[in-house]
């Protein structure tokens, strides 16, 4: 069997964070160059500050500033840097223990190479220049004996926000059944399977039947022409959006299909697109097309008489 | 089937709005669950185990929220399970936690269930474009606009059910002080004139978009002045597509609903349930899910709405609170209508108490109307008729 087709998908947002009272304090003091704690019921002082006690689940609002200095209390050595971490060279995640507080904070720090490393070892704070109130103010800790840079008060606003965002890099690969349809729509063709169960024909096919699990094999071919089942007319735009609404959304199912996927209708206005309305496929210049579905433009109406609602009443 | 009957002895709920910029996730949590906890008069200590739910992950970003927030769960030393179902997942939380009781494994089980949407955008989350395919999809509405369009063509329905629908549940979201959306001069005129969205879905006929949360304590035994006793739980699920699906009246809907109905000893939903709180995100859902629950006929359930029998003061409210289309906080917009429920029964629910509620059907679905959670709750312990 040929490989199957894969491509990338990337996935990215900025999501944000309301930090509530107990971080906000801590993010704020940290644009500040202080670091701040929270003293729990038991009395140890959580870096960073836990906004609920993790023995009794109370709320914590004792907040207490601690050192920009600490002990490395265990590390491991990050040889090759990923996206979004601290540094960009090679650097040590450490647990650090600072003065004052109880709870180890996790970062970076900067010691050039492992063998600068030891558990025990003194740290200190390495500030961001440009602070905004979020954990990346601390750039990361670097191995001294020395005091870090002295707090710097501001009169801005307390931080009550911070944004998080998320970059995902995915391959999604298709499956043995569907590249086998995508490379057809490579040649300008429709291939579909069919149970060999329930004869029901599948487009795209599947590795097997849902209704009765066995595998498909036998190919079936089917023209490009079929009836919209039903559709709806997207008029919201939204973030990430490909086509530019107004659009109509529809349900095609192809003659001889037993499921019916999801295409644009143009052609018409979009008022006038019916349940039932006859549609064909028209398909992007020869050149342009690839192992994709949007091989087809779009399906638009062929002037057929609408197919009378029996025939695809069990399609909805 | 011998198990330990299993009762709801509190419900809290967060004011539920656009944005709650005021708290983190935690402090929405807690919010509910500190009013859950007060309205049950227990304390953490009386906590055997905690449940927790939320929306899809993608949805907020958060992918464990169970290592992010045993803390404010309070679930430090005890067992803390994650529940996931999509949209319906506040009500499978729910219904995972009374499972706890029932069988006898844990007396008092916490569950909490949330959402901030603010921190994120669900449309965008539900519409990531999957290589080789069309980009065609459109959020949640996009997904569903296409199967209202097919209940209302079997059906027959008439074109303005859908604008019923939501002014009732905006009117009734405006007698609940937790409702995000509160809009007692609604009418059917300026729903219909709201913009088109996902046609036929109108604006007006859409949920809001909602930061909220809710929490439940369920208990073998009452521990303060009220209890809604579970009579019956069903879950059921089918995949999103295989040829010849009923997208408009799933039959994992269907089964669950037989299930429930079997379970609590229900022979004629329409006459023996009191009050429905049922998972309407768009408004033409009423009457696709009054069909499915086996409440009317195929074909039927708009006449129940069109006669006024779904509004409170009719044969069989549904959503007395306002439902999701006045609060959708998605992760925790099921949850909410099982403990409404349950507030109907325990004839705690303030202005919009239905009276003489004894017995009251909580309902959520999620996915592509593939993951159904029901339970059914009374006043009086099951069996006791
Ligand atoms: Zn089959």
């Amino acid at each position: 069997m040929t490989k199957p087709l894969s491509a990338p998908l990337e996935v990215g947002f900025d999501y944000t964070r309301s930090l509530g009272p107990t971080l906000s304090r801590f993010m704020t003091a940290l644009r500040q160059r202080r670091v701040t704690g929270v003293r729990g019921s038991d009395g140890r002082v959580h870096v960073p500050p836990a906004e609920y006690d993790p023995v009794t689940a109370e709320p914590l609002t004792e907040v207490v500033d601690v050192a920009s200095t600490g002990v490395v209390r265990s590390w491991s050595w990050a040889a090759e840097p990923l996206e979004g971490q601290p540094l960009d060279r090679p650097f040590a995640w450490a647990l650090v223990l600072l003065d004052g507080a109880d709870t180890a904070l996790l970062h970076a720090v900067d010691a050039g190479s492992p063998d600068r490393m030891r558990t025990g070892m003194r740290v200190r704070v390495r500030w961001a220049d440009d602070r905004v109130g979020a954990i990346t103010d601390i750039a990361c800790f670097e191995p001294s004996d020395e005091p870090a840079l002295e707090p710097l008060d501001d009169d801005g606003d307390p931080v009550t926000m911070i944004t998080s965002p998320v970059r995902l890099h995915y391959r999604h690969t298709a499956s043995a059944e569907e590249s086998s349809f995508l490379r057809g729509l490579a040649e300008g063709r429709l291939l579909g399977q069919r149970c060999p169960a329930c004869g029901k024909v599948y487009l795209p096919p599947r590795p097997a039947c849902p209704t009765d699990g066995v595998p498909t094999a036998e190919e079936v071919e089917l023209p490009d022409h079929g009836t919209v089942t039903t559709f709806c007319i997207v008029n919201v735009p939204f973030l990430g959006q490909r086509i530019t609404p107004p659009y109509v959304a529809a349900y095609v199912l192809l003659d001889g299909a037993d499921i019916a996927f999801l295409h644009l209708v143009l052609g018409c206005a979009a008022d006038e697109v019916r349940m039932g309305m006859r549609v064909e496929a028209v398909w992007k210049p020869r050149e342009e097309w690839g192992p994709t579905l949007q091989n087809i433009d779009h399906f638009r109406p062929t002037g057929e008489p609408d197919a009378p609602y029996d025939t695809y009443s069990q399609h909805l | 089937m011998a198990k330990q009957q299993a009762a709801v002895v509190g419900t809290g709920q967060t004011h539920h709005a656009a944005k709650r910029l005021d708290v983190s996730m935690a402090g929405l949590c807690r919010e509910a669950v500190d009013r859950a906890m007060a309205d049950a008069g227990v304390d953490w200590p009386d906590i055997d185990a905690v449940v927790v739910g939320k929306a899809p992950d993608l949805f907020e970003g958060v992918m464990m929220p169970e290592l992010f927030l045993a803390d404010a769960l309070g679930a430090n030393g005890k067992p803390l399970l994650r529940v996931h179902t999509a949209g319906s997942v506040g009500g499978t939380t729910a219904n995972v936690a009374a499972s706890l009781v029932q069988a006898g494994v844990h007396r008092r089980v916490l569950a909490v269930a949330f959402e901030k949407q603010s921190e994120s955008n669900a449309m965008w989350a539900l519409s990531v474009p999957i290589p080789f395919t069309m980009p065609v999809h459109a959020g949640a509405g996009g997904y569903f606009a296409p199967h209202v369009r097919s209940y209302i063509r079997r059906a027959g329905a008439p074109e303005h059910i859908g604008a019923m629908v939501a002014v009732k549940d905006r009117r009734n979201g405006a007698r609940n002080p937790h409702a995000h959306l509160r809009q007692p001069d609604i009418t059917l005129e300026s729903v219909r004139a709201s913009k088109m969205l996902w046609d036929p879905i109108r604006y007006d006929e859409t949920c809001p978009s909602s930061d909220g949360a809710c929490a439940i304590v369920l208990s073998d035994e009452p521990t303060s002045g009220a209890a809604a006793w579970i009579h019956a739980t069903a879950l059921r699920t089918e995949p999103t597509t295989f040829a010849g699906r009923d997208q408009v009246n799933p039959q994992a809907g269907r089964d669950a609903a037989a299930a429930l109905w079997k379970q609590a000893g229900i022979t004629n939903p329409l006459a023996q349930v009191d009050v429905a709180e049922i998972y309407v995100p768009f408004s033409w859902f009423e009457p696709m899910w009054l069909e499915n629950l086996g409440f009317t006929d195929e074909g039927q359930g708009w006449k129940l709405t069109e006669a006024g029998e779904t509004e409170i003061g009719g044969r069989l409210p549904v959503n007395p609170s306002g439902g999701v289309l006045s609060s959708n906080p998605i992760g925790a917009s099921g949850m909410l209508r099982f403990a409404e429920a349950a507030r109907q029964v325990m004839g705690r629910a303030g202005d919009h108490q239905v009276d003489g509620a004894r017995t009251a059907l909580g309902h959520a679905y999620g996915g592509g109307s593939q993951f159904f959670a029901m339970w059914v709750v009374g006043s009086e312990r099951a069996g006791v008729r």
